[in-house]
């Protein structure tokens, strides 16, 4: 598709230009430029954190620069915000959606720029017209009248996309717009996007998956904590490029691997599966052991089915199958509460929907799963709860003012040591955590790896999800790849990064086959 | 204003009058609290006899109701529901009672021609089982069949009231005297009687209330109520048991219902199908001039028999005042919105003060 990439032919139609952005504590954007090629694909990639989203936000006018400056077509400009971006035709659509199920298609394209007569009526017909040929331009046979909620996730990505179109950007920025889509949906994109490419649009395509960026890229920049690290047409660049370029060689202070023996196996499950609700299998006849004292690593990309595989082991799924095993013994009982008393404890991955109690104490956060712990009779020991309490704060070192201030009062960081501090007063024989560094800062997160590494020296058998590389890398003991609810790959400590890689994007080799 | 102005103010704010923040804290900790002294205060001076003992023992009376329907309610609220069926299952549970009393059970439809008859306490067992029975429904269509609490208990509020008219046609049950052979003349006991000077009804209302109290904060089964209101999902996921904790609070709140039907029929020593229509209004009123939480999570039993208190005391004192009923209305309905003003403002402050003392 990129054969011969011609640099005349890309006029640059955006520029940044020393760009920094600082957020308190961190700095999310070195000194970046960043060139955006008109009529091209400028791909841009970089581990979760490294400043990706940050770029875009800051081209999309959702945020500002600290520092440097931005050229739009030569001249220098500072977007306010998001509409006076897409006044100049930048349109960005989100990795999370942003859309209303209660709304229909074509009400959802036409959310806050609606088609008016006298800036009062909405001309529900236009917009009905207009909804329909853009769903015929990106080829879906879709009802602009149908309840957005009544789409499949891939169909309610693909409305998405034709809300940026809608407003005829000049600049598309894509936010990993494949995560949720099928095979077939893809093609669908990837042919829209050469479309909008000869039209002249400069389009910046974010994505995990490198070998779609591989294929449909023109241009590619990788960045790492907030530098540009390469910066370079396509031609000529390999998986094993991009993954040097992302990871670099210094490794991040990661505690490193501590020998200790391993122990027994502790825990196995044997062939779990998840319908899912998109048809064919979430999580797909998935088999795994963990021993006691080891940290499997269980990489892969967003939708890959690990999350589920945690939420089916925690009985968070009534219809799934399979096989668990507790040192030996099988694992019957159905509820939460049941796997819990058997040893089996969840660190989920969404802190604040899942694993908090917000508006609850510090104190009664901990002490939530083990409650019985002190209780006689019906009698709940506030003393002994509170004192075991204490306990957990000062061996997870939570830095707090009070055990009674509400949960919410903490900082990520000190949220999740207070979720994990829950977990192993249960005293767990296995804990599964699910992105255990998300939305933590890199002092909270080294703490939080070097607890996981004690813990695992005592004995603790850990099954740890990540989507992050290097992540994965550095902490596990054995590590496990999934890709389409499958386990596609089984690596020993130390493996090779790009191999790992490969294993979690298993559609490469027929892509690179085309 | 730019936010670092605003970041500077604030702190200005909390740092010039740390000691006035958390003193005006306490204040609004303690407001249920407060607001009672006042009210009881006003009609003191304001009302002739309101300080009378016999006044007093009317009022306890009226609150005793009031206050043990909100108790179940509190429970029911603060996981994260709302029950309204209460009212209605006062007046069920007021014609059972009735129709126990006066009629037993007939076993004719048996073919035999005998009726059961039943002593006090037997009457008073049926007709808890009953309220908790409600109760249980309202529980299994919340938690099995998924309907929102609200529907499911407004759908509870019609059947039950309905069931209590067709137990008499719509006629009152009169002369609950009972019958000495059948050990049932005791009944009038629960509502008129008197132990240690209290009437029968506030000692029930106390003894509720200590155990709900020691339920609330001193078992598991407390926490977990607390917990499924304050995040449904991360309950779960810590293991608690969120329907069993939801069958259980409305089945409390049934119970509690079940009482204040007996004590109404006991008192009236008549039942009437019509007992207890708005109850669960004034109930959901305590509640939340109590300190609870519509939105789940959060309240206290000794707020909300506090705020029981303050609508009794208030709604007596104005009668006794001569204040016209239609005004009387008004200012109870201006009293909840303020108290849940102040709830905002509390909580907005004491989030800013927990923040300031992290930052320290």
């Amino acid at each position: 598709m990129s054969d011969t990439v011609d640099a005349d032919a890309h006029p640059i139609g955006l520029k940044i230009r020393n760009g920094s952005k600082i957020y308190p504590g961190t700095q999310a954007l070195k000194n970046v430029d960043f060139d955006l090629r008109m009529g091209a694909v400028n791909v841009l990639v970089g581990e979760n954190g490294a400043g990706k989203s940050t770029l875009m936000k800051v081209i999309a006018g959702v945020e500002q620069l600290n520092g440097g400056t931005i050229e739009l077509d030569g001249q220098e400009i500072v977007f306010a915000d998001k509409s006076e971006a897409a006044r100049h035709g930048v349109g960005i659509v989100f990795q999370e959606l942003n859309l209303f199920p209660n709304l229909t298609v074509a009400e959802n394209i036409f959310v806050g720029h609606e088609k008016t007569r006298g800036g009062i009526h909405i001309d529900r017909a236009a917009q009905t017209t207009a909804a329909r040929a853009l769903m015929k331009r990106l080829e879906q046979n879709i009802d602009p009248g149908t309840p957005l909620g009544n789409l499949r996730i891939g169909q309610q990505q693909i409305v998405e996309i034709a809300k940026a179109l809608a407003e005829n950007a000049r600049i598309l920025i894509l936010d990993e717009p494949t995560s949720a889509l099928s095979a077939a949906e893809v093609e669908v994109l990837f042919r829209v996007i050469k479309d909008l490419k000869q039209q002249g649009v400069g389009i910046v395509y974010i994505s995990h998956r490198l070998e779609e960026l591989i294929r449909i890229g023109d241009y590619i920049t990788v960045l790492r904590d907030g530098a540009i690290t390469g910066s370079r047409s396509m031609q000529g660049v390999d998986i094993p490029w991009i993954v040097a370029n992302m990871i670099g060689s210094a490794s991040k202070e990661f505690p490193k691997t501590v020998a200790h023996d391993l122990g027994q196996e502790v825990f196995r499950v044997e062939e779990i599966c998840l319908p899912s609700p998109a048809g064919g299998y979430a999580v797909d006849h998935m088999s795994l052991a963990v021993r006691e004292g080891e940290i499997v690593g269980l990489y892969g990309l967003m939708g890959a089915g690990r999350s589920e595989l945690l939420e089916c082991i925690m009985a968070q799924h009534p219809n799934s199958s399979g096989r668990m095993f507790i040192s030996g013994q099988a694992v019957r009982e159905k509820s939460v509460a049941g796997r819990i008393r058997r040893g089996l404890a969840l660190i989920p991955e969404d802190r604040k929907r899942d694993g908090l109690i917000q508006i609850m104490s510090i104190r009664e956060n901990l002490t939530m799963s083990s409650l019985l712990d002190f209780t006689r009779g019906f009698h709940l020991s506030l003393k002994a709860e509170a004192a075991k309490a204490a306990e957990f704060v000062k061996r997870m070192a939570i830095k707090i003012a009070s055990l009674e201030h509400p949960v919410s009062s903490l900082s990520g960081g000190n949220q999740q040591k207070v979720v994990i501090g829950k977990a192993l007063m249960t005293k767990p024989k296995i804990l599964l955590m699910d992105e255990p560094s998300r939305g933590i800062d890199i002092g909270a997160k080294a703490e939080i790896f070097r607890t996981m590494r004690h813990l695992a020296a005592d004995g603790l058998g850990i099954l740890f999800v990540t989507s992050d590389l290097e992540e994965v890398l550095a902490l596990s003991d054995r590590i496990l790849v999934m890709a389409n609810g499958r386990l596609t790959g089984q690596f020993p400590a130390g493996a090779n990064a790009a191999d790992v890689v490969s294993a979690a994007t298993p559609n490469l080799n027929r892509i690179e086959a085309q | 204003m730019s936010s670092t102005e605003a970041a500077g103010n604030v702190k200005t704010v909390i740092g010039g009058s740390k000691s006035r923040t958390s003193a005006l804290l306490m204040l609004l900790h303690m407001r249920t609290f407060v607001a009672l002294i006042l009210v009881f205060v006003f009609f003191a001076i304001a009302a002739p006899n309101f300080l009378s003992a016999g006044n007093m023992l009317i009022i306890s009376k009226h609150v005793a109701l009031n206050a043990l329907l909100a108790i179940g309610m509190t429970f029911v609220i603060i996981a994260g529901g709302i029950d309204l069926s209460v009212g209605s299952i006062v007046g069920l549970c007021a014609m059972v009672a009735g129709y126990l009393v006066l009629y037993g059970i007939d076993l004719g439809f048996l073919g035999v021609a005998y009726s059961l008859q039943f002593n006090t306490i037997e009457i008073c067992l049926i007709v808890l089982v009953v309220g908790i029975f409600i109760g249980s429904i309202n529980g299994f269509l919340i938690t099995k069949l998924n309907v929102a609490p609200f529907i499911a208990t407004l759908g509870t509020l019609y059947v039950a009231r309905g069931a209590a008219l067709l137990f008499s046609e719509g006629r009152t049950f009169p002369n609950l005297a009972g019958n000495p052979e059948y050990g049932s003349d005791t009944f009038r006991v629960i509502g008129s009687g008197t132990f240690f000077g209290l009437p029968v009804s506030v000692w029930i209302m106390v003894v509720v209330a200590l155990i709900a109290a020691y339920l609330a904060t001193r078992t598991p089964l407390g926490r977990h109520i607390y917990a499924v209101g304050g995040n449904e999902r991360g309950a779960a996921l810590s293991g608690v048991r969120v329907d069993r904790v939801k069958m259980l609070v409305y089945m409390f709140s049934g119970l509690c219902a079940a009482l204040v039907g007996l004590i109404i029929s006991s008192q009236l020593q008549a039942s009437h199908p019509a007992t207890g229509e708005t109850f669960e209004l004034n109930a959901i009123a305590a509640a939340v001039l109590g300190g609870t939480s519509m939105s789940g999570g959060r309240g206290r039993i000794g707020g909300t028999i506090v705020g029981a208190f303050v609508i009794g005391i208030l709604a007596d004192g104005l009668i006794m005042m001569g204040v016209s009923s239609f005004w009387q209305t008004v200012i109870k309905g201006l009293v909840i919105i303020a108290a849940v003003v102040v709830d905002q403002v509390q909580q907005k402050l004491q989030a800013r003060v927990v923040l300031q003392q992290n930052a320290d």
